[in-house]
């Protein structure tokens, strides 16, 4: 059997789907390293984006001009997108919130009103 | 001290050729735009070779204030036998590997350069090599983790090793001595090329060896000269030709 793609010039090329041929392999395709980027010391690392790099400290020249050439940055962190542990999307309902334990959110308690009416007091004094 | 013209001269000659060299090198990098290796070196490699250019306008610009012509006249009507440049930026920019290996020698060879310059009596170019010191650890951190990373394989390291042999001669070229060497470290200006060239050697030999390559002896080895006195190889002036092309169409225009 030949591959058949959505991309016809591969089904055109006629190539059996046993093939060897093409499989990547690391010295010909680099993996991909998750950037963060700090921007004040003391502040949290952020995600910025991704690059191709053949080790963590090519991954960190190039992190550098990609995310931090203009505009402040103190730190980069440098990881392994394959190190990177993740949910999967089908899961995401685990991240619901059941409208009836709203008991347990902050917003629940009217502290707000009270702020709000000590302001008020505070005013008129 | 009072500066004679001879300490004036010897400043002048110094300022041309780092501003030469950091504008070549910066023009012959840039040639890499769009074709290098890969998308993110592609960007890190002409993002450092337009900080080149940037560092040959500053040095342009003091330059200037010692009454010599403003900064895009001087880099763009002058012609190969006006340049200060060493022959080393002038090379064509050959392999990925050749271009790499100039790099190295020659951002190392900038950043102690700039390093010495940072006590120099001159305050302009103090303050020039206070500001893009940050600027130039990028460049040599570049260099050095490239040189790292393809000595790790055979055929890598087989090519780096080549083009170390084929470029060492040139690199010690930039250290050729001016006829002002003594009045620029009697008066406190710079230490002079020898001093560059023993400093440079210290670094970038220990640095090679523990990447693994094997580095020619500098004291046998006859360095390429001549680019400090305005003879150049037969590819400055293509290149000057190229880059001075729009400018010189209508020198006058405001940009």
């Amino acid at each position: 059997m030949n591959i058949v793609s959505i991309d016809p010039r591969v089904t055109r090329s006629h190539i059996d789907e046993n093939t060897q041929e093409g499989i990547a392999n690391p010295m010909e395709h680099f993996q991909t390293y998750e950037v963060f980027e700090q921007k004040k010391r003391g502040t949290h690392h952020i995600h910025v984006g991704s690059v191709h790099a053949p080790s963590a400290e090519m991954a960190m020249i190039f992190a550098k001009e990609q995310y931090s050439r203009r505009g402040q940055c103190v730190n980069l962190w440098v990881v392994k997108t394959a190190d990177v542990f993740a949910t999967e999307y089908e899961d995401s309902d685990i991240f619901d919130t059941i409208s009836d334990k709203t008991y347990r959110e902050p917003e629940a308690y009217k502290v707000i009103d009270r702020i709000q009416a000590f302001k008020e007091r505070q005013k008129a004094n | 001290m009072e500066f004679t013209d001879k300490h004036v001269q010897g400043l002048k000659d110094l300022l041309y050729k780092m501003a030469d060299d950091l504008l070549i090198i910066g023009h012959r990098n840039s040639e890499w735009t769009g074709l290098g290796p890969v998308l993110e070196e592609d960007i890190a490699f002409s993002s450092m070779a337009q900080d080149k250019v940037g560092q040959s306008l500053a040095l342009y610009e003091i330059l200037h204030q010692l009454g010599e012509s403003d900064p895009d006249t001087v880099a763009f009507t002058r012609n190969a036998p006006q340049f200060h440049c060493s022959q080393l930026v002038e090379l064509p920019i050959g392999e990925y590997d050749f271009s790499l290996v100039r790099h190295f020698f020659f951002d190392h060879a900038e950043a102690i350069r700039f390093d010495m310059l940072a006590t120099t009596v001159v305050e302009p170019l103090q303050m020039v090599a206070k500001k893009f010191r940050g600027e130039i650890k990028y460049h040599t951190m570049h260099a050095d983790i490239w040189m790292k990373q393809l000595g790790e394989s055979e055929e890598a390291k087989m090519r780096m090793q080549n083009s170390i042999n084929e470029v060492f001669p040139f690199a010690l070229g930039m250290f050729e001595p001016s006829e002002f060497e003594a009045e620029l470290i009697e008066a406190g200006i710079f230490d002079g090329e020898f001093a560059l060239r023993e400093k440079w050697l210290n670094k970038v030999v220990p640095l090679l060896e523990s990447f693994g390559y094997t580095v020619p002896n500098a004291e046998t080895i006859i360095p390429e000269f001549g680019g400090r006195k305005g003879q150049h190889t037969e590819h400055l002036q293509p290149l000057l030709d190229e880059m001075t092309e729009v400018f010189a169409i209508d020198p006058g225009a405001e940009w």
